[in-house]
């Protein structure tokens, strides 16, 4: 496939080009939006509940729910997502890009063991079986930095904390160890102290691998932790784009403005209340 | 979320008695007849067709219930008929079991107008009569009991594929689908790793109930001369036979038909039973 403007450099991992996403009577949810992630490179996707930002992360892997369809054009990894036959969507799903998704609790199947949620992708991707596929589930869980890794990995998802489930889907997703991680408000279910946990956890076990990271979340402050670039979206089009810092002190969209406000008010009250 | 989480803890005592009675209740009635018909397969007190013991005789000299109009003893048939009785339940559970989650499973993936065509064929299906469906089914083939546990287990299948289809559809809608699908796993891995377990709670409390609406629908069938046919004693031709000497001698309908209640209160108790212990739902509302 050739690009119409050809870009510099070696072609992206994920390059999203007039995605567009429609319900079967009409309604357009997300609007000729285009972004590009670079291998190793970490992007935002910000924006407000209903903007369309986790459509397009599902639109990425080819998995939007009945009676939506996408147009446009999502190249992951060399493969073209939209209209592509799921025999080859489910060969890219997971090796090219895995997902964590906001609430782990309806994320993880109620009625299997949490080791064996893992152990799944991880036999896939390694083909291990067995003991040395426990041993590998154990390693996955460390690796999250979950205490007792034997006892979660026997629990059932009820069994264990908010924080711990989140750990797990983290592990789930990393087990595929996907060039791309999509993280939908992976930190947006749990408790403030634990979501800094969260965010440093998956800070530093995404450098270490040198994984793509699609954030998406409606959090700016969360956003501006951990991504390099955001892409702004508000009803499903996108407002604007650049590298965390320009946007954040110099917004130029009317919205991206209002959010930036909005996230220095909120700590700005707790710079007031706190004692000097 | 302080609700989901805190560890479960086990069910206060009182509830998990009433539980257990329950189950209890319903394995002790249904073990009755299933120890029956598997006694039934080494040991008779009589051969089936043995006419020695006298017409209409009372219980005594051997036979513990007394005999029939033929002079055959009526615990030997019994026992049989319990046989013939658990054999149809399972044998129609099987079938509706296979066919139904099978056309479930594709129903709740069809879409369109498929979707709505396979939907309206199982409303109909289930509409149509069991015993009409068991007639047709009886004169293309023949009265045996193959053809009415086929009967039946079509009819319930219908039932049972409905059920699987909402239910599929439900589990299907689930976050931890779309997430085992973000992770590569192809549709019949899904299918067998998170859907099936996740339907078969509520699938086998009612395979359970279908048992015992495949025990009454046997008896039934039978007792229109639709069933095993005559040397087999199945309690629905026992209860027919016996009916013009009811008054004379009761025990000839009265024990089949007393036995035909405690197997089917049994596995109803049964399904009640597993109902509360299985289900997510309930086990977690109880914690």
């Amino acid at each position: 496939m050739t690009l119409a403007d050809p870009l510099p450099g070696p072609a992206p991992l994920l390059g999203v080009r007039g995605l567009t996403v429609r319900t079967d009577d009409g309604r357009t949810l997300v609007d000729d939006l285009s972004f590009t992630v670079d291998s190793g490179e970490r992007l935002g996707l910000i924006g407000e509940s209903g903007s369309g930002k986790s459509l397009t992360t599902l639109a990425v892997l080819g998995l939007l729910p009945d009676g939506m369809t996408a147009t446009g054009s999502v190249e992951l990894a060399g493969t073209q997502v939209v209209g592509a036959p799921e025999k080859r969507l489910t060969a890219v799903r997971g090796r090219d890009a895995a997902v964590v998704f906001q609430e782990p609790l309806t994320a993880l199947d109620p009625l299997t063991r949490l080791g064996r949620q893992i152990a799944g992708p991880l036999a896939r991707r390694t083909g291990l079986k067995g003991r040395d596929l426990r041993a590998a589930v154990t390693e996955a869980l460390v690796r999250v930095r979950l205490p007792e890794p034997d006892r979660i990995a026997r629990a059932f998802p009820h069994e264990v904390s908010g924080g711990q489930r989140q750990r797990v889907a983290l592990a789930m997703a990393l087990a595929c160890e996907p060039a791309l991680l999509i993280a939908d408000e992976p930190t947006t279910a749990l408790d403030v102290s634990v979501q800094a946990e969260m965010l440093d956890l998956l800070d530093s076990l995404v450098r270490e691998r040198e994984m793509a990271v699609l954030f998406v979340s409606h959090d700016l402050a969360v956003v501006a932790g951990v991504t390099d670039r955001v892409l702004v979206m508000k009803d499903g089009r996108a407002v604007e784009e650049g590298p965390v810092l320009d946007v954040v002190t110099a917004p130029r969209a009317e919205y991206t403005r209002a959010l930036v406000a909005g996230a220095r008010k909120l700590e700005s009250a707790l710079d007031l209340r706190s004692p000097r | 979320m302080t609700l989901v989480d805190a560890p479960p803890k086990a069910a206060g005592p009182a509830s998990r008695r009433r539980r257990s009675a329950t189950l209890l209740t319903g394995c002790a009635l249904t073990a009755l007849v299933v120890l029956l018909a598997l006694v039934s397969l080494v040991w008779l007190p009589f051969d089936a067709g043995d006419t020695s013991g006298g017409r209409l005789a009372g219980p005594g000299d051997g036979h513990l219930l007394g005999t029939d109009k033929l002079g055959r003893d009526l615990f030997t048939q019994l026992m049989t008929g319990s046989r013939i009785a658990v054999g149809a339940g399972l044998g129609s559970v099987a079938v509706a079991a296979l066919l139904g989650v099978t056309l479930g499973v594709l129903a709740a993936f069809a879409q369109g107008w498929l979707d709505d065509t396979l939907a309206a064929f199982l409303d109909i299906l289930i509409a149509f009569p069991t015993l009409l469906l068991a007639m047709l089914v009886v004169a293309a083939r023949s009265a045996t009991l193959g053809s009415a546990v086929l009967a039946i287990g079509l009819a319930q299948s219908a039932v049972v594929a409905r059920l699987v289809r909402i239910l599929v559809k439900r589990v299907l809608a689930q976050d931890y689908i779309t997430a085992a699908r973000t992770s590569g796993t192809s549709w019949p891995r899904t299918v067998a790793a998170h859907v099936l377990p996740n339907i078969w709670p509520t699938l086998v409390v009612n395979l359970a109930l279908q048992f015992g609406l495949a025990v009454l629908a046997e008896a039934g069938l039978s007792y229109l001369g639709l069933g095993a046919p005559p040397p087999n004693a199945s309690w629905g031709r026992m209860l027919q036979e016996a009916q013009a000497t009811f008054t004379t001698a009761p025990a000839g309908a009265l024990a089949p038909g007393i036995l035909l209640v405690v197997l089917v209160i049994g596995v109803n108790l049964v399904a009640d039973g597993l109902r509360d212990t299985l289900d997510p739902a309930t086990r977690r509302r109880r914690t």
